[in-house]
C-alpha cells in the first residue's frame, strides 16, 4: 500500500555547505510566501520590502535605530537559546525581562543621583540578572521538584510579571512611580537619575547602545562556556541524552536549575538594558506592547541555538521591527512584524528537515507488507 | 432583592460565560494531543477564528441566523488552517512540536497575521454587527438559582456542551476513538495492526485546531464583542494546563474550565459589587491557579500516570521499529 508520495532518510553525511545554505534558503522562502500573503491582501510586496530594507539598513540612522531594536531580541535570544539547547523550553524570556526592568531600575532609583555611573550601571546589571534569574528559577524548580511543564509554568509567569510591573505603576503608591508633578495625575514611571543611564557609544556613522556591547561579550562568554568548559559539557550531555547523563555522574536536575536561573538572568540584563540604556522609566505597558521575549524564541531558533549567532540573527530581526516601528501606518499593519518573523521560522523548521534528511520519492509498498511478503 | 442577584449565583452564571471558550481550546487541543501531537499555537489558532469571525459578522449581509453559522465556519476554517501548518510540519516533517507550536503562535498571534488581517480589515472600531447574544432559554431565565446558571446562556455555550458529551462518546465509547488512543499511546502498535497513524493525527490536529477557532470566536462575537489585538490575554495557554488539569479528559476539563472562568471574571464581579480587592491581585489569580493546579496534576499524574498519551509530543518514523 502506497501512503505518502516521499519519505524522509537521515542523511549520513552533511555537505559544509548545507549548514549555511539551509538558513538562507529558508529565509528567501518566508520572504517568497510573505510576498505572496502580502499580494493576496492587496500589499505591493517589492515596495513594503524595499522600504524595510531601506529603514531597517540603508537610511541615514537607521541602522543605529536596527541596534536599538536589537539590544532586547539578543539578550532574549540567549535567554531561550541557552535553555532550549538542554530541551529546557523556557518560554519565560518575556516575563523574566520584565522582572529584570523592575529589579534594575528600582536599584537605580535606590542608588539615586549621588553614585558613581560605573557603580549604578554594574549594579543595575547584576540586578537585572538577579530579578531575571530568580524569575526564571521558579519553572526550573517546578520541573525538577515536581515534573511540572516548564512551557506553561514560564508562559503563565510572564502574566504574573506584567501584572506586578502594571501593579507598580498603575495600581500602587510604588517606589518606582513618579508621585509628584503630572505623574500624579496620570500614572507613570520615575525617571531613573541621569547618571544611571547607560552610555551609548558615538562611532561616527553608527550609534551602538552599551547594551549591545554587553550582550555581544556575554554572547561570546556563553560561546566558550558552552564548548569549552565542564558545564558546557555537562549542558551537552542533558540536552542530548539525559538518561546518559547519570551513568556520567551528571545531576540533570542541577544543570537543569542552573540553567533557568542563567536563562531568566540574560533575559533579566535585557530588562535592565531596557531601563537603563533606552526608556529610562519603568513601563509597563510598553514592554507588554514590544513582546520581545517571544520574538526572542525566533531569534534563538534561527540561529540554530548558537549564541555568536544569536547576535546576527538579533540584529536582522532587529531590523525588521524597526523598520515596522517607522513605517507603522495605514499600509503597514502592526501585525506584519509577527507575520514575517512567523514565516521565517516555519521556514527555517522545514528547512532544518531538509538538512537532517534527505528526501526519497517512495514508491515501494509499506514496511508491513514488505514484512510479510514469503521470503 | 431576588435570590438571582446573590454572588455566587452570579458568579458561577460567569464562570460558564466566560468558561465557554476555554471548553472549545481545551477540546480541541485534547483531540490533538490524544492522537500524540501537542500543539502549542492554541493562542494563535484562537486569535486567527477570532479575527476571521469578526469578519463575516460585520462584513456579511443577511440575518443573525445565517450570518453567525457563517461566522463560526470562517472562524473554524480560518484555524484549521493554521493546525494544517503545524500538522504538516510535525507530522510529515517530524519538526519539534514545541517549537512548531509556538513559531504558529507567534505566526498567528497577538503581533502577527491576526493582527494585521485586522488592520487591512479595518476591524475594532465598533462592535460586531452579529452577536450570540444571551438566550431565554424555555423562558426559564429568571427561574431561581438554576435560571440565570444554566437557561440564560448563550447558544455557543450550550453548543458547548453538546460538544463535550460528543468528545466524551467519541474518544470512550467509538472504535475511531479507540483507534485515536491507540495512535496516541503507541503508534507502532497502532501501526501494526493498519491504523492509518498519520491520516489520524492530521485529522485531529485540524479538527482541535477549529475547535481552537470557535473558542476564538466566543471572543469576538459574545464577551467582547469587537476586534481587540491579543483579545484572547492568554486563555490559549490556560487551554493547555486545563488539558493536563482535566487528565485528557473532556467532562473533567469542562469543571477545570468554568473555575478558570469563575477567576478571570471574578474581578468584574466584585468590583461591579463594589468590594476593594486590588485588581493586580485578581488579574494574577487565574494566572497562579494555572500554575498551582498544573504542580498538584503533574505531581499526580506522575505518581499514577493518569491520562497523559504515551506518544506525546514524539514524532513517529516508520523506520524506527
Amino acid at each position: 500500500m502506497k501512503r505518502f508520495g516521499f519519505r524522509l532518510e537521515p542523511r549520513s553525511d552533511l555537505p559544509k555547505w548545507l549548514p549555511w545554505a539551509v538558513p538562507v534558503g529558508s529565509f528567501l522562502v518566508a520572504l517568497l510566501v510573505g510576498a505572496i500573503v502580502l499580494s493576496i491582501t492587496g500589499q505591493n510586496p517589492f515596495s513594503v520590502y524595499a522600504r524595510i530594507v531601506d529603514r531597517a539598513f540603508l537610511s541615514d540612522g537607521a541602522f543605529s535605530g536596527t541596534l536599538v531594536s536589537a539590544t532586547p531580541l539578543l539578550f532574549t535570544g540567549l535567554c531561550a537559546a541557552v535553555a532550549f539547547r538542554i530541551g529546557f523550553f523556557n518560554i519565560g524570556g518575556e516575563g523574566q525581562f520584565v522582572m529584570g526592568a523592575i529589579f534594575g531600575s528600582g536599584i537605580a532609583l535606590k542608588l539615586g543621583a549621588d553614585v558613581p555611573g560605573v557603580l549604578a550601571v554594574a549594579s543595575m546589571v547584576v540586578f537585572g540578572a538577579i530579578g531575571g534569574g530568580l524569575w526564571g528559577l521558579i519553572p526550573g524548580i517546578l520541573k525538577t521538584r515536581f515534573r511540572t511543564n516548564e512551557i506553561i509554568t514560564s508562559l503563565m509567569l510572564n502574566y504574573i510579571a506584567a501584572v506586578i510591573a502594571t501593579y507598580l505603576i498603575f495600581d500602587s503608591q510604588s517606589f518606582w512611580r513618579e508621585l509628584s508633578g503630572s505623574g500624579a495625575v496620570f500614572p507613570k514611571g520615575k525617571v531613573l537619575p541621569v547618571i544611571a543611564w547607560w552610555p551609548k557609544l558615538d562611532f561616527g556613522s553608527v550609534i551602538v547602545p552599551f547594551g549591545f556591547l554587553l550582550g555581544m561579550v556575554i554572547a561570546g562568554w556563553l560561546y566558550v562556556l558552552q564548548r569549552k568548559t565542564r558545564f558546557g559539557f555537562e549542558m551537552r550531555i542533558v540536552g542530548g541524552a539525559p538518561t546518559t547523563a547519570r551513568y556520567a555522574g551528571i545531576k540533570p536536575n542541577r544543570v537543569i536549575i542552573a540553567v533557568a536561573a542563567l536563562s531568566g538572568a540574560l533575559a533579566g540584563i535585557g530588562g535592565a538594558t531596557d531601563v537603563g540604556n533606552f526608556r529610562h522609566i519603568l513601563d509597563p505597558k510598553g514592554l507588554q506592547q514590544s513582546g520581545f521575549g517571544y520574538a526572542g524564541i525566533v531569534v534563538a531558533a534561527l540561529a540554530r541555538l548558537n549564541p555568536v549567532a544569536v547576535v546576527f540573527v538579533a540584529i536582522l530581526l532587529g531590523g525588521i521591527t524597526n523598520a515596522g516601528y517607522a513605517l507603522r501606518g495605514p499600509d503597514f499593519p502592526a501585525g506584519l512584524v509577527g507575520v514575517l518573523q512567523g514565516l521565517i521560522l516555519f521556514c527555517t523548521l522545514g528547512g532544518e528537515v531538509l538538512a537532517r534528511y534527505r528526501i526519497k520519492r517512495s514508491s515501494q509498498s509499506s514496511a508491513v507488507e514488505t514484512a510479510m511478503e514469503p521470503a | 432583592m431576588s435570590i438571582n442577584d446573590n454572588i455566587f449565583v452570579v458568579i458561577m452564571a460567569s464562570a460558564i460565560f466566560y468558561g465557554t471558550p476555554l471548553v472549545f481550546a481545551s477540546l480541541g487541543e485534547v483531540l490533538a494531543e490524544r492522537s500524540g501531537v501537542l500543539n502549542l499555537g492554541v493562542e494563535g489558532m484562537m486569535l486567527l477564528g477570532a479575527v476571521a469571525a469578526a469578519w463575516v459578522s460585520t462584513n456579511v449581509g443577511g440575518p443573525a441566523i445565517v450570518v453567525l453559522p457563517l461566522a463560526i465556519l470562517a472562524a473554524m476554517v480560518a484555524a484549521g488552517l493554521g493546525a494544517s501548518i503545524h500538522a504538516f510540519l510535525t507530522i510529515t516533517l517530524r519538526v519539534n512540536q514545541i517549537i512548531s507550536g509556538l513559531a504558529l503562535t507567534i505566526f498567528a498571534g497577538a503581533a502577527g497575521l491576526s493582527s494585521y488581517l485586522a488592520g487591512i480589515w479595518h476591524l475594532g472600531q465598533t462592535p460586531v454587527a452579529n452577536q450570540f447574544l444571551r438566550l431565554d432559554v424555555f423562558g426559564l431565565a429568571d427561574a431561581p438559582i438554576v435560571g440565570p446558571i444554566l437557561f440564560h446562556q448563550t447558544l455557543l455555550t450550550y453548543f458547548s456542551w453538546i460538544l463535550v458529551i460528543a468528545a466524551s462518546l467519541y474518544l470512550f465509547k467509538t472504535r475511531m476513538g479507540l483507534h485515536l488512543r491507540a495512535v496516541g499511546e503507541s503508534p507502532q502498535t497502532a501501526d501494526s495492526v493498519g491504523i492509518p497513524v498519520a491520516r489520524y493525527r492530521y485529522g485531529h490536529v485540524i479538527l482541535g485546531g477549529s475547535f481552537a477557532g470557535i473558542a476564538g470566536a466566543c471572543f469576538s462575537l459574545m464577551i467582547v464583542p469587537t476586534w481587540v489585538d491579543g483579545m484572547t490575554a492568554g486563555q490559549g495557554w490556560i487551554a493547555l494546563a486545563l488539558v493536563i488539569f482535566g487528565f485528557w479528559r473532556p467532562d473533567l476539563m469542562l469543571v477545570g474550565a468554568y473555575l478558570f472562568g469563575a477567576l478571570s471574571s471574578l474581578s468584574l464581579t466584585l468590583q461591579a459589587r463594589g468590594f476593594h480587592i486590588s485588581t493586580a491581585f485578581l488579574a494574577a489569580l487565574p494566572y497562579v491557579m494555572t500554575i498551582v493546579v498544573l504542580v498538584i496534576a503533574s505531581n499526580a499524574s506522575s505518581r499514577r500516570q493518569l491520562g497523559a498519551p504515551a506518544a506525546l509530543g514524539k514524532p513517529y518514523e516508520r523506520e524506527e521499529r
